[in-house]
């Protein structure tokens, strides 16, 4: 009967008892994908790669993780896509609200408070969304939030989320971090590389984390936020 | 219009089939400051005149962004008009989010006129003391529409309500045929232009008059001082209203006030309209 149906069933009950029986069934799915954030002095790098996959297929190489919440503030997401989208239009819906209020936009520190009340709101049927915020704080400084898929946020200097995460943090905590509070005087939490230093090594770590992650590549996407607004670059990655 | 038994209730009927209340709230949208909408094949263009009720206080603020392509203007119970649209920028909010495109024009005003329907059949409620005029660009073009209290809506090419919009009426009416072919700016003079006629003893100037403009290219702006002050610099002197007019105008807003038993006609309106 099962096969005529051409779908599998579990097997019958027996009349004894019945067995016990694992969901199969899940409402998620992880599309894979890195995120990688670095706040500098004046300016803020968000990048992400291109590719989309479930299981060990790729649907598409050219699917944006970034996207603009506010004129300086930038979400990069990677997860479950239908979770991340829903949340980006949820964020965005609420941003018009603000702005109808206000008559002005928010700021980042303001967008990332929302972000992280939201992602709380689904505490118990959570977005599979693993978040980076990226943007200018209200003194025009660089500022990046790293988030947990329950809205556990924390502002960094530096941060990146998704599948190819195990791989780029330890290189950014190498290339970033003060070796100790005691040797650097503790400062803000942006980094003092310039621009173009970030981004080289932003490209250098993708270029690293798709040799290895398989669901990393195909391409990068990078905004850059600063004082004179936002520009976008894209980097070819391996296709493999 | 005067006082009788049949005007208590919004849900009583008078023996000649009509709703008073609902009728006195319209009466308040006409002792609002004038309010002037017109449209042309591109774009659609809100003008408004602001009053303060003192020298001391800012003027009424009387047109509303509510979308990037609806923009509206009030005349009546601003604070009833304040509700409405916080209303229509959710419904238009969350029609994006869930359809993903902007709300049509002709949708959104179905659902503050059905809103409006709602306050003329129940007991405990009141109608809506406010008129809108609503500006618009969707997917078959430039709209403007009119809102009542009484829950009708109509579409114009041009239009004005408010007090003493008769004078500005009668210039939109003398004028409309050459609107569809305006430019933006043309269409920007037309309406400071109309608004000018509802002024009374006052030249138009850049606080106490408001600017809006949508356009297929163009999201909702409202126009800001700088902006005003060259249109309205640049207007022509030779296209106002002949004098008559202005003067019938004003007789029938006499008569339009609260009717009372001393029928001075100059009653003062215990609402904040504007």
């Amino acid at each position: 009967m099962a096969m005529a149906m051409g779908c599998l069933l579990p097997p019958e009950p027996s009349q004894a008892a019945y067995r016990e029986h694992q969901s199969t069934w899940s409402p998620y799915e992880n599309n894979g994908g890195t995120c990688v954030a670095i706040a500098g002095l004046d300016y803020c790098v968000i990048a992400a790669d291109t590719r989309m996959s479930v299981g060990f297929s790729i649907l598409t190489r050219e699917h944006s993780k970034i996207f603009q919440l506010s004129e300086k503030c930038i979400l990069a997401s990677s997860g479950f896509q239908a979770d991340i989208r829903t949340l980006q239009k949820h964020l965005d819906a609420r941003h018009k609200i603000y702005q109808h209020e206000h008559n002005k936009q928010m700021s980042c520190p303001a967008m990332a408070q929302l972000l992280s009340n939201t992602l709380y709101y689904k505490r118990f049927f959570p977005y599979y969304a693993f978040n980076v915020v990226g943007g200018l704080d209200n003194e025009g400084k660089g500022c990046v939030y790293t988030y947990d898929a329950v809205g556990s946020y924390e502002r960094v200097g530096y941060s990146s989320q998704g599948s190819g995460m195990q791989l780029i943090m330890p290189v950014l905590d190498n290339q970033l971090k003060s070796a100790s509070p005691l040797l650097l005087p503790a400062k803000e939490s942006a980094t003092s590389l310039t621009e173009s230093e970030a981004i080289d090594l932003i490209k250098d770590t993708f270029a690293s984390a798709a040799e290895r992650d398989i669901y990393t590549g195909d391409s990068m996407e990078l905004l850059v936020v600063n004082a004179s607004g936002i520009r976008r670059e894209y980097m070819e990655l391996k296709k493999d | 219009m005067f006082r009788n038994q049949y005007d208590t209730d919004v849900t009583t009927w008078s023996p000649a089939g009509r709703l008073h209340q609902v009728e006195y709230a319209m009466e308040a949208v006409k002792q609002g400051s004038a309010v002037v909408g017109l449209r042309s094949k591109t774009h659609v263009v809100l003008a408004t005149v602001n009053k303060a009720s003192s020298e001391l206080s800012s003027f009424q603020r009387k047109i509303f962004k509510i979308d990037d392509h609806i923009g509206i203007a009030m005349a009546g119970l601003t604070a009833d008009g304040r509700i409405l649209s916080r209303y229509m920028r959710l419904e238009c909010i969350n029609h994006n989010f869930v359809y993903e495109s902007p709300l049509p024009v002709g949708r959104l005003v179905l659902q503050v006129a059905d809103k409006a329907q709602v306050c003329t059949q129940r007991s405990w409620k009141r109608p809506y003391g406010v008129g809108l005029l609503v500006a618009g660009v969707d997917q078959t073009g430039p709209h403007l529409y009119q809102n009542c209290p009484s829950g009708n809506y109509f579409e114009y090419i041009a239009f004005a309500i408010g007090s003493r919009s008769q004078a500005a009426k009668t210039y939109l009416e003398r004028k409309y045929e050459t609107f569809s072919e305006s430019s933006r700016e043309g269409l920007i003079r037309h309406a400071l232009l109309a608004v000018k006629e509802s002024l009374q003893d006052e030249e138009l100037t850049t606080s106490n008059c408001s600017v809006a403009v949508v356009g297929v290219d163009e999201s909702l702006t409202i126009l800001d001082a700088r902006n005003l002050k060259l249109f309205i610099d640049g207007l022509d002197e030779s296209a106002s209203v002949p004098a008559e007019d202005k003067q019938a105008d004003e007789d029938e807003s006499k008569e339009q006030g609260l009717g009372t038993s001393d029928g001075s006609g100059s009653d003062v309106v215990p609402m904040e309209t504007s």
